[in-house]
């Protein structure tokens, strides 16, 4: 990519030479403007980034540094500084605040390990499934698309009915009409909850990775399976050797944008929940969003935070630095 | 971006156990991605006391009085407006924003180019809840001293939510404009266009697609967020997200009503994203997926 840039820079340069654009003004604006004007495309770009993340981050890194509560809000620079208290508190795992907040930490690993798994999986065995033209493949394909496009809150909400104790269709089916449980269950409270979400999750977020999957597919040529079914390979053996690995850097960034969307999901189990959620389903950003609003302390909110992007941060760099070196060798 | 609609795997025909393994496995995914539609549209054509008792596959009677009353139970058209003001406008802008950063990225060589695509895109993992407070202390402190009033105004919503797409959008238009030959854009540049009627007569056309798709991403995006419209909105300002919570009071939950909401709502969205998802698809594949 860079060499077409910068190829594409230099002829760029001789063509604006003696194009009648570049008469109109004196040789220097001339200059300046075509320096400056990468950057001043990118300005809007770049202040709202600012505004919007950057910033705000800054600032909760510091916050996460003072003693933060309700009373310092509308002027939270006077916030008495609390050194790493905020810190502490979050990760003294004997105490409440600490036992808590590991708890949720686990239960976010276990729920995103389980969830980015399966909606990879579904995605990509339906992907390579419907690679094939057959009868109804568009209809199915717009079908398959429903619960991506569908607003988090209007599917979620339905789940949240489907799932209810008395009048909800799960007990229906589980309990009334295949006799699978003695009473009916609670879905959304007790350690139940935590299949209820996962259940939700998946069903949201796999036809992301069959959108991913998909235009993937198409970007395999044509020719690597004319030459293996040459070779006599069958369909399956095609799947295994040609389609899969080929689609590794796909999945090298489709995983990871799973994972950090389901680590950081907030929409689902607020939904899902409420305010509160059950302790077998406390992820991590409900967990912080609680422990921010409901109690009012964003001092040990923001350092929450800030650990959580922390761990992050860790997790991107080392799965880039493993899965880049493993697709530099895979490439040569 | 040329063949979007069918690779050649096999010239063979496939084996009996893919065509059966196929058959099993799409049905099951079928019923499980259906049910919850199902449900939805079901309920909402039910009346109140097909969904407070048991759950019932077929309706005792169909009525279309939920759709009627949604509006009256909570103010949903107010909310309605909200969303469509708050997403609609965020998406132009960010559309806007996003091609102008990508064509940049895309077309010059200059400094900063690989921190400025690390950075916007290292920011779409940032936690949403790491910014929530401060975005939320900072919106207020600007009103305080400012007078701007982004916090609970829709403004803010919208400052918020195009920053949200933004980062996916510059990725797979840089991916998208990449492949639009630079010829074309040469060629316009001759004719005597500055590098922004370039960008605008050639480059934009021939990435229709792609704008599209991200059009269409950053409208979802917006319309969906539930995390800062529950902090960020007032009475006046609230959007769907949120309002839909409003169905349940404390001695009933009108489910048929939230499911007729839930359907009204999800319309638009799920009928556009539909319509152009063959955009998308494309997009996907000539920007993001490299």
């Amino acid at each position: 990519m860079t060499t077409t840039t910068a190829s594409a820079e230099s002829g760029e340069r001789t063509v604006r030479e003696n194009s009648p654009g570049a008469a109109r003004g004196p040789r220097r604006t001339g200059r300046i403007k075509r320096i400056g004007l990468p950057y001043l495309l990118l300005l809007p770009a770049l202040l709202l980034e600012l505004l919007v993340h950057l910033v705000p981050m800054v600032i909760g890194i510091v916050m996460s540094f003072k003693e933060l509560t309700q009373f310092y809000i509308r002027d939270w620079g006077t916030a008495p500084w609390s050194g790493l208290d905020n810190y502490q508190v979050s990760v003294d795992f004997d105490a409440p605040v600490g036992e808590a907040l590991l708890h949720s930490f686990l239960v976010t690993v276990a729920f995103t390990l389980l969830s980015v798994g399966l909606c990879w999986l579904i995605g990509t065995a339906a992907a390579i499934y419907m690679q094939d033209t057959f009868r109804g493949r568009g209809l199915l394909r717009a079908l398959f698309l429903v619960p991506y496009a569908l607003p988090v809150y209007a599917a979620v909400i339905t789940w949240v009915f489907m799932f209810q104790h008395d009048n909800g269709l799960v007990n229906h089916v589980l309990h009334d009409q295949l006799h699978l449980t003695d009473k009916p269950s609670f879905w959304l409270i007790g350690d139940n909850s935590f299949v209820a979400l996962l259940t939700v999750s998946v069903w949201k977020g796999w036809p992301f990775a069959f959108l991913i999957v998909m235009a993937g597919l198409q970007n395999i040529p044509g020719e690597l399976y004319e030459a293996a079914a040459l070779d006599g390979a069958g369909l399956w053996q095609q799947i295994r050797r040609i389609t899969l690995p080929s689609l590794r850097p796909v999945n090298q960034v489709l995983v990871l944008v799973l994972f950090l969307w389901t680590f950081n999901d907030f929409n689902t189990p607020f939904v899902l929940f409420g305010r509160s959620a059950p302790e077998a389903a406390d992820l991590i950003s409900v967990h912080i969003y609680q422990a921010s609003f409901v109690t009012w302390n964003f001092g040990t909110g923001s350092a929450m935070s800030v650990l959580l992007l922390l761990f992050l941060l860790v997790v991107t760099g080392v799965y880039l630095l493993l899965t880049s070196r493993g697709r530099k060798t895979a490439d040569v | 971006m040329s063949s979007t609609s069918s690779t050649a795997r096999s010239p063979m025909a496939p084996p009996r156990s893919f065509l059966w393994s196929r058959r099993i496995f799409l049905t099951l995914l079928t019923g499980f991605v259906l049910l919850p539609v199902y449900v939805m549209v079901s309920s909402s054509l039910k009346p109140l006391a097909d969904v407070s008792g048991k759950f019932r596959w077929l309706p005792s009677g169909l009525t279309i009085r939920p759709y009627i009353d949604i509006w009256s139970t909570v103010p949903l058209a107010r909310y309605f407006v909200n969303s469509l003001i708050v997403a609609g406008a965020a998406t132009v802008c960010s559309v806007v924003i996003a091609v102008f950063a990508a064509y940049a990225v895309s077309r010059y060589q200059f400094r900063g180019k690989r921190v400025f695509t690390v950075t916007v895109l290292s920011t779409q993992m940032f936690p949403g809840i790491l910014f929530l407070l401060p975005l939320f202390l900072i919106y207020v402190n600007i009103g305080d001293s400012t007078g701007i009033a982004l916090f609970g105004s829709r403004a803010g919503l919208i400052l918020t939510y195009l920053t949200f797409s933004l980062p996916f959008s510059i990725w797979m238009l840089i991916g998208y404009f990449d492949s639009v030959p630079r010829d074309l854009d040469e060629a316009a540049l001759v004719d005597g266009c500055g590098p922004l009627g370039a960008l605008l007569r050639v480059v934009v056309p021939a990435a229709i697609p792609g704008i599209v798709a991200v059009a269409v991403y950053a409208f979802m995006t917006a319309w969906g967020e539930v995390l800062f419209a529950s902090v960020m909105t007032n009475d006046t300002t609230r959007t769907l997200a949120v309002g839909l919570q409003g169905y349940s009071t404390l001695n009933n939950v009108y489910w048929n009503q939230i499911m007729a909401a839930s359907l009204v709502v999800s319309v638009p969205v799920v009928a556009g994203f539909l319509l152009l998802q063959r955009y998308l698809v494309a997009g996907l594949t000539a920007g993001a997926v490299k």
